[in-house]
């Protein structure tokens, strides 16, 4: 196993560039998992960032807020600015793992491993977040709901690093985040839902539902259009257009839609004037 | 390859070669004999691995030993033992090995009990999984060492 | 008192098997079985390790026997060709790094020429499934009282329900470790366990050496609750294996992943009733089935399924009773002791049932209850005559008024009328537990315990009974010290070194403080005579005995001692399994109020009220925390710990996957007991460690059903599970 250690940001990009599978490493939150029993991951070669100080912080500007590419989750749930202006990315970040968890894992990271129950990736996609990518080549955006490509895949070079997310601020007249894992604490999302809605209009974003976290295009008309719901079963032909969820080893396919549905009909209901 | 790090651990500069697949928490338990540190899961899930990095908790079994170049890590070796009062009394350990942990952050959180203005001592202890108190005895002792009266077992109406 | 080694384990100073150092050590690790049945065609050694660096042992290297000795000797210390379950011990490798181990026994393809297993224990097997005598029945149990047949017949009122109840993983919090190495010519076994006994008596068995020539030390142990009962055998005969062959000094420590996937679990089961009863709830008939899956080894089977029958009828007066249990042979990796031992599975299942009958008959679940609770004088199903003077009913009543069980009922209904998605409901459970070994069982293990006098004066508790987190030092202590006495400080409790320590028997079935904590009272009492004091002798006067006696006799131990003796009156007939099972028993009753959350069908204890009789509470907060961490284990095996299963092994092997409660998934424990001494144990205790898992699933199943009227009938009641129910009910 071969580890580069970079103190700035264009020598790890320098050092990606380098070698073209390397892997960066930021908290280390998935990559070490079991990380003694996974032997071959052993036999990669990786690019540490956690050092690189200048992709620590997070910025706001008038017209949006900006987070590093090593902001962690700990980090938003200080900032109180964060609290009041982007509730959900609190409220998600809360619950994420346990606060050893959330002190290391990093919004960038939660991107980059694509795991489509991830908890940080639907808040920043309902807030239309970019990420920022950079290479020796240059920098490039992405909207975070055109980034994931298939399970796992992503418009992520090898030797891109995500440097920044940049959210837009907005008003939003309507935001709620809802996690349902098998547990209060410490679980993994076996439906996860990010919606907002603001001049931009509503996302619905869904996540553990697809092979991929996603926008789901026809829920979000569905509301534009003000369309009246009577009950959740009203809801699921949309669902079952935008989402496909699978039986795995924490949940079924039947149990994900019929959640799914539940969840936003009463949480929209009072909003959207539902019965 | 090996990697040349220093690091300060609980207060003490160290410096060392390291293998790169090396985890902190390896590190600290089968080369530098600190063995307070526990491991009960290898994957973050269960806490008994929490030390402090740069002050806050975290589960050396995720963390690298090159990550921690540079930083401050503090391990249980270093805490006072004045403060364990409360957890002997509300018998916030049985077989102990969660227990390091727990006490990693049961000991934070009464350092930061502005936390408790947004978060609950349930909320903040969910990363330390323990198989045999039940959490009463845990969370009971958190209350005391903040000056507040047991939310756990003692509570509403026993006898 | 405050726990004993509290300060060492607040400090991580208590040192856990694999905190030792040891010099010159290698790390050893286990090939394992890819397939649940078969011929085991070849192994194979992948050239990208360098193989004459590794130890490599296989069942050849057995010196003596090829068994792991427990009640059957059925099972191989390493598979000889023939595998039974995936995760099946074949082949042990060593290497001085853990890395380098670990690769070792990644490039080794076990390849298993397929037969067809039997995976499911519910249904009955098909001819080429069959291994174990005619039918795979590990083991067939019986229990009758009365004319079940005839009362059934003439019932006005018949209530049956089918119950099952999954595997549980018992997620100690240190996993299985030890570590094995020659000194001269003995062999030093040391590491996490609850019976070193056990592991002697199965290392002298497959290594063919004496007693002088095995020596096994326990080490403080991080959390058995049962799984560390049979299992260390097999990781100590695997590192005694690896370390003889490799003439240097050997650790084995599971990683998390291994620990789950094949070590023993909880047994699943199935029960089945058939419950007569008068239109106004009085029990006339109990017929009763219960089934376990024991997996591909006999382990523990046949006395996990003897005392969850015992249990099965719960602690109500019955004239009528028949249950039959069958212990089932599968392909699955073998289930063993976990805290309860049968209990929990039929205890679930007939508190469940309880509620069952009540809904049926329109009875309030409390009167159903009340009405047969056992009195004094009354017998349980096996014909024992119950006479402690405990008032069964005051332990209910006590669980009632402590949860507010009536006020809650009425604002429940309040609250489920008021509320669109949110239900709440409460539950009851009132049930036993046997305290000790079941029947004959501590007469056959003739437990022996010594009490050392000191030179100095101090006295030493000689006993194989370990510390795993439930107080064993800190009640020993109290007790030693209570007896004679003496301040705690001049009380030592010995290390359980089989070289040192009488066998005082396993650390398991809740007997260790009834039942050993009164041999040392009256090892004590015999430490008192041989220094010529008679039992009134206290304090100074018993140390100075002490030290006379040594100055007298310089050089000789000075040990009291005692032997096991039944208490009087009990009688016990094995071959009709009929009369006192158990010398004691705790009685309880638990109250769980949940609310259930309709639209993702999650539910959540928001109350529990553990209310029990143990006899006397030696040590309040020791015995407080059983209560309460016994609890939560409970409910996460009613509400979410699941063993998803493929090929007889479990597949979600991680604490991501395999979830058990955190702080925050459960309310405080409230905790109370009612005492009633018990004559013949320590310091009028009862066994306690086991009683709180009994509880809690029929408690919060009772309150689901409360809660959404839909009703229940198997755990773990995840989500998934609930919905479906749910569903099927509106
Ligand atoms: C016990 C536990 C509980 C968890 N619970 C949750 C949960 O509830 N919800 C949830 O969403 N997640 C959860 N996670 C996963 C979560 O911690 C991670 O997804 C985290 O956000 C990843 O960040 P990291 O910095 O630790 O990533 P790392 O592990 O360092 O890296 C993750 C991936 O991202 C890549 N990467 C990291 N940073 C960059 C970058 N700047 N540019 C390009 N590539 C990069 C890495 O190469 C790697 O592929 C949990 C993890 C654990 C161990
Ligand atoms: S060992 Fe690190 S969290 Fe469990
Ligand atoms: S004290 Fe045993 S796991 Fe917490």
């Amino acid at each position: 196993m071969r580890v580069l250690l970079a103190d700035r940001v264009p020598e790890a990009l320098g050092l990606l560039a380098g070698d073209g599978a390397a892997i960066p490493v930021a908290g280390g939150t998935d990559l070490l998992v079991h990380w003694p029993v996974r032997i071959d991951a052993h036999d990669r070669t990786y690019v540490d960032l956690s050092r690189l100080e200048d992709l620590k912080p997070l910025r706001w500007s008038d017209r949006e807020l900006v987070l590093g590419g090593l902001t962690t989750y700990w980090d938003v749930i200080q900032d109180e600015r964060i609290g009041r202006e982007f509730p959900l990315l609190v409220r998600a970040a809360r619950q994420v793992g346990a606060i050893q968890i959330q002190a290391r894992g990093t919004w960038a990271g939660n991107i980059v491993n694509a795991s489509p129950a991830a908890d940080g990736v639907p808040v920043l996609m309902a807030y239309d977040a970019v990420v920022v990518l950079e290479s020796g080549r240059g920098r490039e955006e992405v909207p975070l709901d055109h980034f994931y490509t298939g399970y796992k895949e992503m418009r992520r070079r090898a030797d891109q690093l995500v440097v920044a997310i940049r959210i837009p601020r907005r008003p939003y007249s309507y935001q709620v985040f809802e996690k349902v894992g098998s547990r209060r604490a410490q679980a993994i999302a076996k439906v996860g839902l990010a919606v907002t809605r603001s001049d931009a209009g509503w996302r619905v974003v869904a996540a553990s539902m697809a092979p991929t976290i996603r926008r789901c295009p026809m829920l979000e008309r569905l509301l534009e259009q003000r369309v009246q719901v009577a009950h959740p079963g009203d809801l699921v032909p949309a669902i079952t257009q935008d989402v496909s969820p699978i039986d795995d080893v924490r949940s079924t396919a039947e149990y994900r839609r019929r959640v799914m549905a539940r969840v936003l009909y009463d949480d929209l209901r009072e909003t959207c004037g539902w019965p | 390859m090996t990697l040349s790090i220093g690091f300060t651990l609980n207060g003490k500069a160290v410096s060392m070669e390291a293998d790169p697949a090396e985890r902190l928490l390896d590190t600290l338990r089968y080369r530098l004999g600190l063995t307070g540190t526990k491991e009960g899961c290898g994957e973050g899930e269960c806490g008994a691995c929490t030390v402090y990095l740069d002050g806050l908790p975290v589960n050396s079994c995720l963390v690298p030993t090159y990550q921690v170049r540079g930083a401050r890590v503090e391990t249980i070796e270093a805490l006072d033992p004045v403060q364990l009062g409360p957890f002997l009394e509300q018998g916030a350990t049985q077989c102990g090995a969660c227990t390091p942990g727990v006490v990693m952050t049961a000991l934070w959180i009464s350092a930061h009990p502005e936390l408790l203005e947004t978060h609950t001592v349930r909320e903040l202890m969910a990363g330390n999984l323990c198989r045999c108190t039940g959490y009463d005895g845990i969370v009971d002792a958190v209350a005391t060492t903040i000056g507040e009266v047991g939310e756990g077992g003692r509570g509403k109406g026993e006898a | 008192m405050q726990r004993r080694e509290g300060l060492a384990k607040l400090t991580g100073r208590e040192r856990y098997v694999d905190d030792l150092p040891l010099e010159g050590a290698l790390w050893g690790m286990t090939v394992r079985s890819p397939a649940p049945r078969g011929r085991v065609s070849a192994v194979r050694f992948r050239p990208d390790v360098n193989w004459s660096e590794i130890v490599v042992v296989d069942y050849r290297d057995v010196p003596t026997a090829n068994e792991i000795l427990l009640i059957e000797r059925d099972q191989p210390v390493l598979a000889a060709g023939y595998v039974r379950h995936v995760h099946e011990a074949v082949l042990l490798v060593a290497h001085p790094s853990r890395e380098m181990a670990r690769r070792a026994a990644r490039a080794v393809d076990v390849v298993v020429a397929p037969e067809p297993p039997a995976l499911d224990f519910r249904a009955p097997p098909r001819p080429e499934q069959i291994q174990f005598g005619r039918d795979n029945v590990l083991k067939r149990l019986q229990i009758a009282k009365g004319d079940v047949e005839q009362a059934l017949a003439r019932a006005p009122v018949v209530v049956e329900g089918v119950y099952e109840t999954g595997a549980q993983e018992h997620v100690y919090l240190e996993t299985q470790g030890m570590i094995a190495w020659l000194e001269n010519d003995v062999l030093v076994v040391k590491g996490s366990m609850q019976c070193p006994y056990y592991v002697l008596n199965a290392l002298q068995h497959a290594l063919g050496r004496d007693e002088r020539r095995v020596r096994v030390i326990q080490t403080p142990t991080g959390g058995g609750f049962g799984g560390k009962e049979e299992y260390p055998s097999t990781i100590a005969l695997h590192a005694a294996l690896l370390a003889l062959k490799a003439g240097r000094p050997v650790k084995m420590v599971y990683d998390r992943p291994e620990d789950m996937a094949s070590t023993t679990k909880r047994h699943p089961s199935l029960v089945r009733h058939r419950t007569a009863l008068t239109t106004d709830g009085r029990l006339l008939a109990q017929d009763i089935e219960v089934v376990l899956d024991g997996g591909a080894y006999v382990t523990l089977s046949p006395v996990v399924l003897s005392r969850g029958i015992i249990h099965a009828a719960g602690p109500y007066a019955c004239d009528n009773v028949r249950i039959v249990g069958r212990a089932m042979f599968t392909n699955a990796v073998p289930f063993g002791a976990f805290r309860g031992f049968g209990a929990p599975q039929t205890l679930f299942a007939l508190e469940r049932h309880m509620d069952v009958i009540a809904r049926a008959l329109g009875l309030d679940p409390v009167e159903l209850r009340r009405r047969n609770l056992l009195r004094d004088g009354q017998s349980t199903a096996t014909g024992q005559v119950i006479r402690d003077g405990t008032d069964r009913i005051a332990v209910l009543e006590r669980a009632l008024a402590l949860s507010g069980y009536r006020e809650k009922q009425h604002s429940h209904a309040a609250f489920n009328a008021a509320q669109r998605s949110q239900r709440r409901g409460i539950g009851l459970a009132t049930f036993y537990h046997g305290a000790g070994f079941t029947g004959g069982g501590e007469v056959h293990l003739n437990s022996r315990l010594q009490v050392a006098g000191l030179p100095d004066g101090r006295v030493e508790v000689l006993s194989a009974n370990i510390e795993m987190g439930q107080g064993t030092l800190t009640v020993f202590t109290q007790i030693v010290a209570d007896r004679l006495g003496l301040a705690p400080e001049e009380v030592v409790i010995g290390e359980p070194d089989t070289a040192r320590v009488p066998n005082s028997g396993p650390t398991v079935a809740s007997r260790t403080t009834m039942v050993v904590g009164r041999l040392i009272e009256r090892a004590a009492d015999d430490l008192r005579h041989r220094v010529g004091l008679d039992d009134r002798a206290r304090g100074a006067a018993v140390k100075d005995a002490i030290m006379r006696w040594h100055r007298e006799h310089r050089g000789e131990p000075l040990l009291g001692e005692a032997v096991y003796e039944r208490p009087p009156g009990i009688a016990w007939d094995e071959e009709r399994y009929q009369g006192d099972a158990y010398a004691a028993f705790a009685w309880a009753a638990y109250v769980a109020e949940v609310e259930v959350d309709l639209r993702t069908c999650t539910t959540r204890v928001i109350d529990f009220v553990a209310v029990q009789e143990v006899g006397k509470v030696i040590n309040p907060t020791l015995a407080r925390g059983q209560v309460q961490g016994g609890v939560v284990q409970g409910l996460g095996w009613a509400l979410m710990e699941e063993c998803k299963v493929e090929n007889g092994a479990m597949i979600n092997n991680q604490l991501t996957n395999y979830i058990i409660p955190t702080s925050d998934d459960v309310p405080p424990i409230r905790v109370a007991f009612v005492e009633n001494p018990y004559p013949h144990g320590a310091q009028g205790a009862k066994g306690l460690g086991e009683l709180p898992i009994d509880g809690p699933a029929p408690a919060i199943l009772n309150a689901v059903a409360a809660a959404t009227g839909a009703d229940p009938r198997a755990i773990p009641l995840t989500a998934e599970r609930l919905m479906e129910i749910v569903e099927r009910t509106h």
